[in-house]
Parts: C-alpha cells; structure tokens; sequence
C-alpha cells in the first residue's frame, strides 16, 4: 500500500455554542491514499461538512494532527496554509460560488489571479480549461447568464486550473437536477480517473455509492469505513 | 497577487455596485470640492485686500515719533530719557531725499467746531497742501490748503464730508467762519466723502495748516509724517534716508520709527492667510466626514461581500492579499473622489471669478495639494479597519453565509 496522502490522527472539533460544547468531529483517524475516491455520508449534522472543511484547511482541529503528503499542516501559519490550499486543494461547493460580477472565464482565472500566474500563461490555461468543460463559447458569460450545469462546470473548471492534487466536494450536485447531476459527478470522477484524489461530501446514497471507498459519520465519529471491511464490497443502500 | 490583477479587481468590485461607489466617491469629491473654493474664497479675500491697499496709498512711508521697541530692553534709552520731539523741521528736512517724492506733515488733536450755535466734537488735522495729493484724496467743493510756509499758515479750513453735512445741512459751507477751540477758520474746501483711513474717518476731519494746530495744541510735535516714495522700487531708499536723516538730526539717536505701507499690507496678508488656513481646516472636517463615509460603505461591501470572501481564502487568497484587495478598493474611490473634487473645485472657483470678475478666487497650491493629500490619506486610513474585518473573516463561517 502506497503511503497516505491525507493522515489524520486523533482529530477533535469542538463548536461552543453559549454554554453547551458541541462536538462536530470526535478521534477521527483516516488514511486516504492518492488517487482515491471517497464517498463520505451521514446525515446533517453529523460532521461530514466539518471534516471537509478541516481536509481543506478552511478550518483547525482542536486535538489532533493532519498530514498532507507527509507534512504535518495543522501547524502551519495561515498564510501558509493558503498557499497550501491554493497549490494543492480544489474546492467544489453545492451552490457554486461563482462571483456574479465575474465571467465564466475571470472566476475560472480567479485561483490563479490570487497565486499570481503571469495573464499570459493564465490565458492558455482559461482557454484549454473551457475547452475540456465544453465551456468555450460560455468564456464571456456572467454566472446569472448560464444554466446550474454550467455554473457547476464552471466551479470544477475553477477548482482544476491550478492541477490541485485533491479535490473536495461538499454535496456538488445538491443544487442540481438529476440529468446534469449526473453529468457534474461523470466529470469529477473523469478527474480522479486521471490521479487526482477525489473526496466527495453527500447524503444521496446512489452517489456515495459509487465511490470506491465509503465513508459514514454520525455524531461527529466515523462509524463505518468500507476499506476495513473488504468482504463486503457491494454498495450498501 | 500581482498589482495589475489587485487594481483590476478591486476596480470591478467597485463598479460592480455603482450606486455604493457613486455615493462614496460624491462625498470625497465634495470633500476636495470644499477645500479648493473655501481656500479660493480666503486667499482672494486676501488678495483683493491686498491689491485695494495697493491700489489706494501706494509707495506710502510713515513716520512717527518714539521708537517701537522690538529688541527687548535697551540701555541707551534709559539713559537718554524721552524721545525727541517729531519737529514740523525734522519733517522739512526730510524734503532732501531723493527718493522721497513728496510729504506731509500731519498733527492731530480732537477739538470742538462751533458753527452760529451748533457745537460738535472733530478731530483736527494740522497739515500741508501735500496731504490731499499723498493720501489720494479728493475734493468736492473748494480748493484744498494753500502751498505756504508750514510753519506760518493762515486761518483756513478743509472740512470732511459728513462734518458739512451735520453743521450746514443744504446751506453752503465754503466761505462761512467757524470756531475750532479758540480760533477762527475760514473754510476753503469740502472734502469727497472718502471713509476710512489711516485710523480716522476722513470724513469726520477737520484740517487746518499744520502750524495752526500746533498752536491749537500747544504742542510741538508731530503725529506722523506721510511720505510718498518716488516709486515702489524707490521705498526702501525713502525709508532708509528718512531714517538716516532723522538720526542725524536727532543728535545720532534713532528715537523715531519708520514703517512703510508693505508692512502694514504684511500684516493684512498675514492675517488674511491665517483665514484661508482657518477655512481649509474646516474644508478639511469634510474630507475626515468623507472619510468617514468611505469606511462605512467599505464595512458595508465586506458584509454584503462575505461569501466571495470567504470563497477567496478557499481559493489560496492570504489575509494579506484580502486586505490588500479591500485596501485598493478604498484608495481608488478616494482616489476618484480626489480627482472630480478637484475638478469640480477648481469650476466653482472659476464660477465665482466669472460672477465677480474683480475678486481673485484662485485656490492656492498649497491648499490643493493638501486637500489632494488630505482625501487619499483618511481613504486609506478609514479603509484599514474594514479590509481588517474583511482578512479576519473566518472562510467557513463566510462560506455557509452565516
């Protein structure tokens, strides 16, 4: 077995809400290895957005350490931890976050823009990008010019342009009908095809289904892992 | 980020909410637009004044007696004692400068002028017929003082203005005696009515020969002598030859103090610049409201702007590049406001000349410039606290829009 990608030992998270302590994440350990495609389910509330946020740097444990590609992130100062996310991490949210006032092919350069590639190489890039999102002729659109299909693609096209090596999708096709729901997940799962690790936040079981590896969280605590369990290998309902 | 793509957004930002932007800027550009007329308006005040003055009793170099002391305590007056008198003499002498064109001598007293009953309090003017030729004036009826010997003069009178009007109403004043203390003038003359003037009111004046009032007085000295230099440039000559006569004539000891005209109009244009400071300081309380307001709608954009921030950091954006971003943002409307305020300024001012062509409202440089300053400075200063707030966001909190 390859080594870990993403590590995570003894992970706490703790909210305060008032006087009551809620815990969102409790001794979550989890091995991801690159190039996998993990399914994590459960029902609200039970900390899966929260683990998300924590894999995407968005947010610190309380206990615990993470390791991505072997180095330990969770000490890293927040502008460290920016550079991380923008060079390694691509976000894939349920209600897109385009910015309105931007085209289809300004908030596609947006990460870029922010990591300071040169106009001349973000433009082939912005170019080949809405090539392969069949965007191409969508480059100059505002957001509220284009279809949740589109706006979809235009948010993955967005999280890829900087060849991050993991993306994390909190529920991308929430906000989408089934046909173009469909055709959101075919394009990620398209990229993890192609080495990226994928790691896809959902309630709806026939998409966690077809991840490779599942992962179900109920108060805060993982309680299922497909991958420790390799005798059952159907998808569970 | 690079700079270009940093101005480049935060430009968008700002457009992307006109009405938000237009706001803000109008307030900065009224801001400016204040300071540039406000210290037009002073600093032509000040001109206007100064061209006046000018304009009226030019090349004008006064003498009077008694030194103002502006050096502290000095021992050589306490042993010498009282200064000398300012003789009709010293004043005759005078007449050797070159560049002195003409003078007048001028003594003065209040006295009471008594017309066929009427009584009435005047100040008296003991002069030469030099007077109405150095200090402009004019006159209405008559002729002025004849050119005779200063220290002789015959009993006659030039009266002001208002004193014909209040001692003969319609009747005719040339050629009447009146009392004046204890001695009898013809009048010769009736003066323009002038106003102010050197301290008195022209047209409350009574003026005899200069000899005449001395003796009136009893008194042997002068109030001032007027001295006319032959030319602007010939005023520090006048000035320097009177007073070296003087100090030859007074036994060495300068004992008489000698101001020109353009220390006088020194202090109108001191006095007048502190207005125009004055006035730009308040111009500038409206910049700081500008500024004020620039921080509010940059508060209010980072409210209406959490998601896009919080989408930001996710997307590798460092706190600094946040601030920066809402930084920028805040100069530019600044910046923009600087620039109309500046133009709208400088129109109003050439609003105001057009009205009022005689009334210089040019706004300084100094005042522009700082006015400029002024706007970028508290932009950015009061653009510090909302791109703060914005870098502080906490991305998953900005994220789910709570």
């Amino acid at each position: 077995m390859s080594p870990p990608q993403i590590e995570l030992r003894g992970i706490e998270r703790v909210f305060h809400l008032g006087d009551s302590a809620v815990h969102a994440l409790r001794h979550v350990d989890l091995a991801i290895a690159p190039g996998e495609y993990v399914a994590v389910m459960g029902p609200s509330g039970s900390g899966k957005s929260t683990l998300l946020n924590l894999l995407g740097l968005l947010d610190r444990p309380d206990a615990g350490f993470y390791r991505l590609e072997g180095r330990d992130v969770t000490t890293l100062s927040a502008e460290e931890q920016a550079r991380v996310r923008s060079e390694r991490i691509g976000f894939v949210f349920q209600s897109f976050h385009l910015v309105a006032r931007l085209t289809a092919a300004e908030n596609i350069a947006l990460p870029m823009m922010l990591a300071g590639v040169p106009a001349v190489e973000r433009a082939g890039r912005i170019a080949r990008a809405l090539d392969d999102y069949g965007l191409a002729d969508r480059a100059d659109h505002r957001p509220d010019q284009l279809s949740g299909g589109q706006r979809q693609r235009v948010a993955i096209a967005r999280a890829t342009v900087m060849r991050p090596a993991v993306i994390l999708a909190d529920e991308p096709t929430g906000n989408l009908d089934r046909a173009t729901g469909e055709e959101v997940i075919r394009l990620l799962e398209q990229l993890n095809r192609g080495g990226v690790t994928l790691i896809v936040v959902t309630h709806d079981p026939a998409l966690g289904g077809r991840a490779r590896r599942r992962l179900l969280m109920e108060d805060g605590a993982l309680r299922h892992d497909s991958a420790l369990e390799p005798v059952q290998c159907a998808p569970s309902t | 980020m690079r700079a270009l793509d940093l101005i480049r957004f935060a430009r968008d930002a700002a457009t992307g909410n006109p009405l938000r932007t237009f706001l803000s800027v109008l307030a900065v550009a009224i801001g400016v637009a204040a300071v540039v007329v406000l210290t037009a308006l002073g600093d032509g005040a000040r001109r206007y004044v100064v061209n006046e003055f000018s304009a009226i009793g030019s090349n004008l170099v006064i003498v009077l007696p008694g030194r103002s002391e502006t050096g502290g305590f000095n021992p050589a007056n306490a042993i010498t004692g009282t200064p000398r008198d300012l003789t009709i003499d010293d004043a005759r002498a005078l007449l050797r400068s070159s560049a002195i064109r003409r003078l007048a001598p001028l003594a003065v007293g209040t006295s009471e002028i008594n017309v066929g009953g009427k009584l009435r309090e005047a100040m008296v003017a003991g002069t030469t017929a030099e007077f109405i030729e150095v200090r402009r004036l004019s006159l209405a009826q008559g002729r002025f003082l004849p050119d005779e010997d200063w220290s002789r003069g015959s009993a006659i009178a030039v009266i002001g203005a208002k004193i014909r009007d209040e001692l003969f109403g319609p009747e005719p004043a040339l050629g009447r005696l009146v009392r004046v203390g204890d001695r009898r003038f013809r009048i010769v003359g009736v003066m323009a009515a002038s106003g102010q003037g050197l301290g008195m009111n022209n047209d409350e004046l009574v003026i005899v020969p200069v000899a005449q009032a001395q003796a009136m007085f009893n008194s042997n000295t002068l109030f001032r002598i007027l001295i006319e230099a032959r030319s602007r440039e010939a005023i520090p000559a006048a000035k320097a030859q009177a007073t070296e006569i003087l100090r030859l004539r007074h036994e060495g000891e300068l004992d008489v103090t000698v101001i020109t005209q353009d220390a006088v109009l020194a202090t109108f244009d001191r006095l007048l610049g502190a207005l125009t400071y004055g006035v730009a300081g308040i111009a500038a309380i409206s910049l700081a409201v500008a500024g004020i307001l620039v921080m509010n709608v940059m508060l209010v954009s980072v409210a209406q702007r959490t998601a896009e921030i919080g989408l930001l950091k996710a997307l590798g954006a460092t706190g600094r590049t946040i601030r920066l971003l809402f930084l920028t943002e805040a100069a530019m409307l600044s910046l923009a406001g600087a620039v109309a305020g500046f133009l709208l300024g400088h129109a109003g001012a050439a609003l105001i000349r057009h009205l009022y062509p005689t009334f210089p409202a040019y706004p300084p440089a100094w005042a522009v410039l700082a006015g400029l300053a002024t706007a970028l400075a508290t932009g950015l200063l009061f653009g510090v606290a909302p791109a703060r707030r914005a870098a502080q966001l906490d991305p998953v909190l900005a994220l789910s829009g709570r």
